[in-house]
């Protein structure tokens, strides 16, 4: 069968396909490549950032351990638990907001639509970093920015402006047929009855791709966090303690558990991407069709 | 009724004593015509606006022209026999103050337009002996007509406490001397246009640090936004071609990247690209080079570097975006391109390119946009640097990186602010100019 199948093709064919298949190898190899190495890394038995080796002498699972256990000079469990608590009330409020947003904007009508969705455009063209700094001085007017009320802040500055990301959840509403609303409406239901009882369950892929992201970003920012904690050591998240492992004070001792942590926090985030993927894909080509 | 005619204008003409009142006491309109829970809560913002504003309004107000002249100052205490400082002007918490009393008062006019036009709008209502609706039904109907409202109130109170706010503040700080430089961190004054002045003189040394970041920021979001999308869209031809096999294998292999968290593979990078990193001991190893590449410490190399650690990040995304876009590719439109005889190189440069150009516009302005705005690739890769001595921007700063840097490292708040400015007005620009000349913006309808 095989056999049969390749005789068909043409010499210069196969040829193409080999190449492209080579190519494709090579590729891989360079794609994964980074990858394997810091899986190799985490496990691996001497420390050290610099070694003479590309791959370890010796294999250990002590760099782990010593992740959850050493709470002295980085204390990594306290910053899971902050990212943690952060992470929750963020995706709570972040859900809400976003598909608040989204639905209203792609089911009502009301005279303030338009220039929301322009207003949300020219705010998306200045620098992040430029609202950041002032965010921080109007957190600090708040007495937010000291001991545990960090925590508020950081929940504050994550889910605050969440409703400028409307795009992808209101390309997918978009796509939910207008007559099912309206057979509701007739049935005499309000529109609160529309958006919770017909409009969510409809939408349960965008909802649940929102719960996603809105409880990665804690996981993944680092800037804002490093801003917002300055120096307070107990209130850092994850990405600030990863970050620190590698400044010059720390990174002998703690690289292989920077390459521990890595892996840790990538595992669920790796595995929460590859189920999200094909709702980023039809976002994606809805907004662009839309 | 006619829309027109319920005017602000109109109220304080025609309106009866009651609407006309409510010129001065809002609410009193809503209380006189039946709605009296609505008219009293707005009654009570009006009440909390008259308190706001002699509590401290009408003091931040009364400071914002000068932002304050009192310095701290130490004097001695004559009873306790010692130096006891006196409580100094915070020019920084004045100006936040009175960026914030200009947003209430903001929003208490508009409340007074809206009560207003709202009060004449229940007079004449009444008038025509129409229904006016109840408390009751107006909270029922912000789950229903208004449902809007209810839905927006918050994200949209969000939006402007922490962005538009902050947003504002921090360009009021671009008129101002806010910056460690002559010791303005605690007092500082309006200077106009001076930082404007200083960014945009060539001969500076400022000037020329701005346009030396510029013209880098430039040159990388093109070469970040189109190698990437160009490189990620044959990549995601190649796999989805009939002849691959293993098409969902090759996929994960890209995708798993993505997976890792963008800012742990960036620093994985560095680490590994360091003089004396994993990369150059494998090299080393193998003997191809006897001394260590210069990633980061060359700036020709770390610009190359971090174009390419781009591409690594970068080709997977673009590769799952177009996946299902250029399967959206009307197949005849090849068919008749291979009747012609045309190979697969002058297919792609004359039938897929153009497609998807078309319609992925949008989304290439989004891109470079935020590749303009890249903070973590370059801040995470090199740092920015090399940077010479003298200079506060790297060779490989973009400007939101010297941003980051003239505003937390070095505290040059007006400078930064500036930076910030400039950065929205170029990236205006540039997005008004290409979507006005896209294909898709010109011809909305179809391709070709």
């Amino acid at each position: 069968m095989e056999d049969t199948k390749r005789n068909k093709l043409s010499p210069r064919k196969r040829l193409t396909n080999f190449l492209v298949h080579l190519l494709l190898a090579v590729l891989a190899v360079i794609w994964v490549l980074p990858i394997f190495w810091i899986i190799l890394t985490s496990f691996r038995a001497e420390p050290g950032a610099y070694t003479n080796t590309f791959l370890p002498q010796g294999y250990t699972l002590a760099n782990y351990i010593k992740l959850f256990t050493d709470r002295n000079v980085l204390n990594f469990p306290k910053m899971f638990k902050n990212t943690l608590i952060i992470a929750i009330c963020c995706c709570f409020f972040s859900t809400f907001f976003v598909l608040s947003v989204a639905y209203s904007l792609s089911r009502m009508r009301f005279k303030f639509r338009k220039p929301y969705m322009n207003i949300a455009m020219i705010l998306g063209l200045f620098p992040g970093f430029m609202a950041m700094i002032a965010q921080y001085f109007i957190l600090k007017a708040m007495g937010l920015t000291e001991g545990s009320a960090i925590r508020i802040g950081l929940i504050i500055v994550y889910s605050a402006c969440t409703g400028l990301g409307f795009q992808i959840a209101k390309g997918f509403f978009d796509t939910i047929p207008r007559s099912i609303d309206e057979a509701a409406v007739m049935d005499g239901a309000t529109q609160w009855q529309v958006f919770t009882r017909i409009t969510m369950p409809l939408a349960k892929p965008i909802v649940i791709y929102t719960v996603m992201t809105s409880f990665i970003a804690p996981w993944v920012d680092f800037i804002f966090a490093k801003v917002i904690c300055r120096a307070n050591a107990d209130q850092f998240t994850v990405a600030i303690g990863l970050w620190n492992m590698l400044q010059k004070e720390y990174i002998y001792q703690w690289y292989t558990c920077f390459a521990a942590g890595a892996v840790i926090i990538s595992i669920p985030i790796a595995i929460l991407f590859i189920y999200m993927q094909r709702f980023y894909v039809e976002g994606m080509s809805g907004a662009v069709k839309g | 009724m006619d829309k027109k005619e319920i005017s602000v204008k109109n109220a304080l003409i025609h309106g009866d004593a009651l609407t006309k009142l409510s010129a001065i006491v809002m609410g009193a309109g809503m209380i006189g015509h039946k709605q009296i829970v609505k008219g009293l809560m707005v009654l009570a913002c009006e009440v909390a606006f008259v308190f706001y504003m002699i509590g401290t309004g009408l003091h931040s107000l009364s400071m914002l022209p000068s932002l304050g002249t009192q310095a701290q100052e130490k004097v001695w205490n004559e009873a306790k026999q010692i130096y006891e400082y006196t409580v100094g002007d915070n020019s920084q918490q004045i100006l936040l103050a009175g960026v914030v009393t200009c947003f209430v008062i903001a929003a208490i006019v508009l409340l007074w337009i809206l009560q207003l036009r709202h009060s004449y709008n229940l007079q004449k209502t009444l008038e025509k002996k129409g229904h006016v609706p109840t408390f009751k039904e107006d909270i029922f109907n912000l789950f229903d007509k208004n449902l809007h409202i209810t839905l927006m109130t918050l994200p949209c109170l969000g939006i402007l406490i922490f962005n538009i706010v902050p947003l504002v503040y921090m360009i009021s700080m671009a008129f101002t001397s806010y910056s460690k430089e002559g010791e303005h961190l605690i007092l500082f004054d309006w200077n106009g246009l001076t930082q404007f002045q200083r960014v945009l003189n060539l001969q500076g040394n400022i000037g020329r640090q701005f346009f030396q970041v510029l013209r880098w920021t430039i040159i990388w979001a093109i070469f970040a936004t189109f190698l990437n999308y160009i490189l990620g869209m044959i990549l995601a031809m190649i796999i989805n071609r009939k002849d691959t096999k293993w098409k969902a294998f090759w996929r994960f292999c890209f995708v798993l990247s993505i997976a890792v968290p963008q800012f742990v593979m960036l620093m994985i990078m560095n680490i590994m690209l360091q003089p004396s990193g994993a990369i150059n001991v494998l090299l080393k190893n193998l003997g191809w080079i006897s001394t260590s590449l210069p990633f980061w410490t060359d700036a020709t190399w770390a610009k190359i570097t971090i174009i390419i650690i781009n591409l690594w990040i970068g080709i997977p995304y673009t590769m799952l975006q177009v996946t299902g876009i250029l399967q959206n590719i009307p197949a005849e439109l090849y068919e008749a391109a291979k009747m012609d005889g045309a190979g697969p190189v002058k297919i792609f440069f004359k039938i897929t390119l153009p497609y998807m150009l078309f319609v992925t516009t949008p989304y290439l302005i989004s891109s470079f946009v935020g590749n303009i705005n890249n903070f973590n690739v370059i801040y995470l890769l090199s740092g920015g640097g090399p940077t010479y001595v003298g200079d506060t921007a790297g060779q490989t700063d973009l400007l939101v990186t010297w941003l980051y840097k003239l505003t937390v490292d070095q505290q040059y708040y007006n400078l930064g602010a500036v930076i910030g400015i400039m950065t929205f007005i170029i990236l205006t620009i540039i997005t008004l100019v290409t979507y006005r000349n896209s294909s898709s913006y010109k011809n909305e309808e179809a391709f070709m």
